[in-house]
């Protein structure tokens, strides 16, 4: 693998996760509890989407098709995503959640990638970084409030980060060429990356009242970098692509 | 004749936000580059908002559409480029002005470490009171977030600080 490969894989994987968790967020558009969370979720998936047509864009200017080409035509085994971003939304509870664990590595990710050496990305990871600030604020604001709630919100918020945990530890799947990201200053790679990630999020957990799962008991689930998915992803991709499926020419 | 960048910015002072009609976008902030060759030929580079953001094609194309009307111009070529980053304080005094008037708060300034305290402080655009409340962090755009007026009881929109 060139570094050129390597690069690729790292965006694929980004503009992955950004499209597949900006989907599931657009799910709630009509949805959400209270009239402003229906907002919040609407507006975080327009920025997930937006931020992964960059991120393809970028992926373009390195030889691999067009946004729409590669968001639309590819089947799940072709993607690159986390199995955190494929689940269904189940509950408020479990969106929160997750949530709050993607975007708190999203934001880690984009400040780490502001200074990468690769010019492109760290040109948009800096604007990125200032979006899904707003994203990480509203994560925890919610997160903590339900914690502290009643009997009945923390344990269904502690029961939903159980659930979520070793999904979202598999975020940090190392990727086949991590040292030559590393040794070129593109990246810091997954492994550190996750380590900042523990330090920021455990801490804010605790402070929500919520327990973190047993270290033992931590088994990060991964396969969705290398196109491994849940049987969760395929159905969500139908749904996404059914208008260009019927007519890939479609404006509005 | 020639056409130098500064006539072409005030050209573009009349091209306003599709979102608050009052702004223009050179108050905005997010017009980063004006070229003019010998032969009059205009490149313009603007830098996105918001990644999201629906307006932005929008606004490459009234950017054409009004330089497409001076006459002499040679070739006009709009790109997008995050080589400069957007933030709030690249907004002119006369944008903050024109923001308010569109009845939004104006962002912040310098606010590079933004958090939900200080955005509570948010001043009231009808009344000026600091007496306000956020309700949420995000608005009918990507642009806005949601507040509360405990002092003229009127609930308003802030344009976010990012």
């Amino acid at each position: 693998m060139n570094n050129i490969d390597a690069l690729k894989e790292l965006l694929y994987k980004m503009a992955d996760d950004q499209l597949i968790i900006g989907h599931r967020n657009s799910e709630w558009n009509g949805l959400g509890p209270i009239l402003e969370e229906d907002i919040a979720f609407s507006s975080m998936a327009q920025d997930k989407m937006g931020q992964s047509e960059h991120l393809y864009n970028l992926l373009n200017q390195l030889g691999e098709a067009d946004a729409d080409t590669v968001a639309f035509t590819r089947n799940a085994p072709q993607f690159h995503c986390s199995h955190l971003v494929e689940l269904p939304i189940g509950g408020y509870d479990f969106s929160l959640i997750r949530h709050f664990l993607f975007d708190f590595a999203e934001y880690l990710r984009f400040e780490a990638l502001k200074t990468s050496a690769y010019q492109p990305l760290a040109q948009v990871a800096k604007k990125f970084f200032g979006e899904v600030k707003y994203h990480t604020m509203h994560a925890n604001t919610w997160v903590y409030q339900l914690g502290h709630g009643n009997e009945e919100s923390n344990s269904k918020m502690q029961e939903s980060l159980n659930f979520a945990w070793n999904y979202a530890l598999g975020m940090f799947e190392p990727g086949p060429a991590e040292e030559m990201l590393i040794n070129e200053n593109i990246f810091i790679g997954e492994e550190a990356l996750q380590a900042k990630w523990l330090e920021v999020v455990i801490p804010l957990l605790e402070k929500s009242n919520l327990v973190i799962p047993e270290q033992s008991s931590w088994a990060p689930i991964y396969g969705g970098r290398i196109g491994n998915h849940t049987a969760h992803l395929q159905p969500l991709l139908s749904e996404m692509t059914e208008v260009y499926s019927i007519d890939p020419s479609a404006d509005w | 004749m020639k056409i130098t960048p500064a006539f072409i910015r005030n050209e573009l002072k009349q091209v306003k936000d599709p979102e608050i009609p009052t702004i223009s976008i050179v108050d905005l902030g997010i017009v980063t580059g004006i070229e003019v060759s010998e032969k009059n030929a205009v490149h313009i580079t603007l830098t996105p908002t918001f990644a999201g953001c629906p307006a932005l094609r929008m606004m490459e194309d009234m950017v054409k559409e009004r330089l497409g009307k001076i006459e002499n111009l040679g070739e006009i070529t709009v790109k997008t480029s995050f080589e400069t980053t957007w933030t709030t304080d690249l907004i002119s005094d006369e944008g903050h002005a024109a923001i308010k008037q569109h009845g939004l708060a104006p962002p912040m300034r310098n606010c590079a470490h933004i958090s939900m305290e200080i955005l509570e402080a948010t001043s009231c655009p009808y009344c000026d009171s600091n007496d306000t409340k956020m309700k949420s962090p995000f608005g009918p755009t990507l642009c806005r977030s949601l507040h509360y007026c405990n002092n003229c009881k009127q609930a308003f929109e802030g344009f976010k600080p990012v």
